[in-house]
């Protein structure tokens, strides 16, 4: 059987799945045939607010993608044993994130058909140039070293060096997409609430909670739909992960509030206090900003206590959280209130239309297709094995 | 004489090095002719009290709009604008106290992009759709602009606009002497680049009645901008932001 028709065998529970996941796509594909038609009018982008949804969730994927580097590292480089299986699901996962987060620059873009443009007149003074660049890469990359440590587990040997080698290589990498993605936004002179050096670590700290997070919730479900398991061992060392960068995430979010409030400098102030207290009569984000700090909260404590973190049912609250609550601080309020308020002090209120939503869940559910399916070819290669 | 295949591949390596280099250099010598003759920056200087002269007037900005087919959309939101009033206390939020803003709080301020010396726009556009001719005028291709909105995220003054939808229905009069815009590019203010070509002022300078705005070259010590800014008490936009702005406020 090839690899790819180990993708058409399952249940009808399986297939009802995929079934749906094809629907969500199919719709989000006609919220884009009108938003090409239209144009971007059909969004709830403006003037004010010319960056919403769409390069939020980009953002947030490029950091779902990094985030594979925590399974990558302990296993390549601290030879953590328990690690063999999860890391290639970890790489498999970046492939699709990787994938969503170029699909949701693609959505953004004004003139889709022009794209080929980034590469016939490159622009090394662009970081988005860079940012092109360090994903096409490190998607080449995990396709690589995916498929090789497959592909040697389908025929019974060991990965071959190179693969090692690549992996190794993948590390700084991985690195590499979330500061160059921070760096789009960091550099920029009139944007007081990116402008910070902090950033890029914010990124990344993010990056690795809600990453990790995301996985186990990944292997618990697929635990419990399939005879398959990566091991508690596994999920526990990963646990321990997501405690820390929840923990740095949240110190490095507070340093922030810390220079902005201390300082009492009035630009650094305003965004802050857009998205959390709420200005000029709008405070539409206030709950949702505070639902996202308190979730922090709410799965630091959880993961902190060891005997909490262990518990299984606990553990899987505590990754929801998580997952949550950054999805909200960056998938929503990190590009927002970069906009809000303007360089001209207006308070431009930005909600996703009903057609942009379908885009974004288009676009999740090719992300969950191409990961329904490299999970459904490694495990019944492991399964052979 | 048999080529071995190394032989070859060493060969097309030369040649790619060589044409490599031929092209560096000749980048190097271009350059440096640019520089040579860089002797205009075109720049603008606006005079606060004599454009508030008129109140209400919205001459410069009409006549610019309708020249360059600048769509008018009723949304707020979707606003297509080259150039537009903005009340004091927005443009200049920390020029005043609260026991002087009386004198300025209210008063429009006449904005546009500022034709930066060093703009963000431009380091940011991944496929150089944007960039600044040799005379200091930040212009734009509408026809490369492939609408990533990076420049209006990058732009610390607002100065640009997107395309949310076509613009072309919304134009009330149509000039066919200037482009007119598809869906999903950017635009803003090109200082009238298509009218400097012809030795022309700006329109919206030569639309004001009060003669508030005064256009020229900033490299040129005796010209009538530079003895404005020698004698009057003159501000840019944001000036801290190194940027670099053409256009001057005399207050």
């Amino acid at each position: 059987m090839s690899t790819f028709e180990k993708t058409l065998v399952g249940s009808r529970r399986y297939w009802l799945w995929i079934a749906c996941l094809l629907l969500l796509a199919l719709a989000g594909f006609l919220c884009y045939l009108r938003q090409l038609a239209q144009g971007l009018v059909i969004t709830g982008l403006s003037r004010d607010v010319s960056w919403g949804l769409y390069v939020a969730q980009f953002t947030f994927f490029v950091g779902i993608a990094a985030s594979a580097v925590t399974v990558v590292l302990p296993y390549y480089l601290h030879d953590c044993k328990q690690f063999v299986r999860v890391t290639i699901l970890g790489e498999l996962l970046a492939i699709s994130a990787v994938t969503m987060a170029v699909l949701f620059i693609l959505v953004d873009l004004g003139q889709p058909a022009r794209i080929l443009n980034i590469l016939l007149h490159p622009q090394p003074q662009s970081v988005m140039f860079w940012d092109m660049i360090a994903l096409s890469g490190y998607l080449l990359l995990n396709i690589v070293i995916a498929t090789g440590a497959l592909n040697a587990e389908h025929e019974h040997v060991s990965p071959s060096g190179w693969i090692r080698t690549l992996s190794i290589v993948s590390i700084p990498w991985a690195i590499s997409i979330h500061t160059v993605t921070a760096f789009l936004y960091s550099g920029l002179p009139g944007r007081t609430y990116w402008l910070t050096a902090i950033l890029a670590p914010r990124f990344l700290a993010s990056a690795f909670s809600s990453g990790p997070a995301l996985l186990i919730l990944l292997c618990v479900v697929t635990r419990r739909l399939t005879a398959f398991d990566v091991g508690r061992e596994a999920i526990h060392k990963l646990a321990v992960i997501v405690a820390y960068a929840t923990a740095i995430n949240l110190f490095f979010v507070l340093t922030e509030v810390f220079t902005a409030f201390y300082s009492e400098i009035p630009e650094h102030e305003s965004s802050f206090e857009y998205l959390f207290v709420g200005a000029g009569g709008d405070y539409h984000l206030v709950p949702w900003m505070w639902i996202s700090f308190l979730l922090s909260l709410i799965a630091l404590t959880l993961l902190l206590v060891p005997r909490w973190r262990s518990d299984m049912r606990l553990l899987v609250i505590a990754c929801f959280c998580v997952f949550f609550s950054i999805w909200l601080e960056k998938g929503l309020g990190l590009i927002i209130g970069g906009f809000v308020p303007s360089p001209l002090g207006a308070i431009t209120r930005y909600t996703p239309t009903l057609p942009e939503w379908g885009i974004v869940c288009g676009i999740w559910a090719i992300g969950a297709l191409m990961t329904t399916a490299f999970y459904r070819i490694t495990f019944s290669i492991w399964e052979e094995s | 004489m048999k080529i071995t295949r190394k032989r070859f591949l060493q060969l097309s390596g030369l040649s790619l090095i060589a044409l490599a280099a031929r092209k560096i250099v000749r980048g190097a010598v271009n350059t440096a002719t640019v520089e040579s003759t860089k002797a205009i920056r075109w720049g603008m200087a606006i005079d606060l009290e004599k454009c508030r002269q008129k109140e209400g007037c919205n001459g410069c900005i009409k006549a610019c709009h309708s020249a360059h087919n600048v769509p008018q959309f009723a949304d707020r939101a979707h606003e297509v604008k080259w150039i537009w009033k903005q009340p004091f206390e927005d443009v200049f939020p920390f020029a005043q106290t609260q026991y002087t803003r009386d004198v300025n709080a209210g008063h429009p301020v006449l904005l546009m992009c500022n034709h930066c010396d060093d703009p963000p726009c431009i380091d940011v556009c991944p496929v150089d759709a944007t960039w600044r001719t040799d005379d200091g005028v930040v212009t734009i291709d509408f026809h490369r602009c492939i609408g990533c909105r990076y420049c209006m995220a990058a732009c610390p003054y607002g100065s640009r606009s997107f395309n949310w939808q076509d613009p072309r229905p919304a134009i009330p009069t149509l000039n066919p002497d200037f482009p007119t815009r598809t869906k999903g590019v950017v635009e803003k203010c090109n200082f009238c680049e298509e009218r400097l070509a012809k030795r022309l002022a700006p329109v919206c300078v030569e639309a004001c009645e009060e003669k508030a705005l005064v256009f020229g070259d900033l490299e040129q010590p005796d010209s009538e901008i530079r003895k404005l800014l020698r004698s009057r008490f003159a501000v840019q936009r944001k000036p801290e932001l190194g940027t670099g702005p053409s256009v001057y406020y005399l207050i």
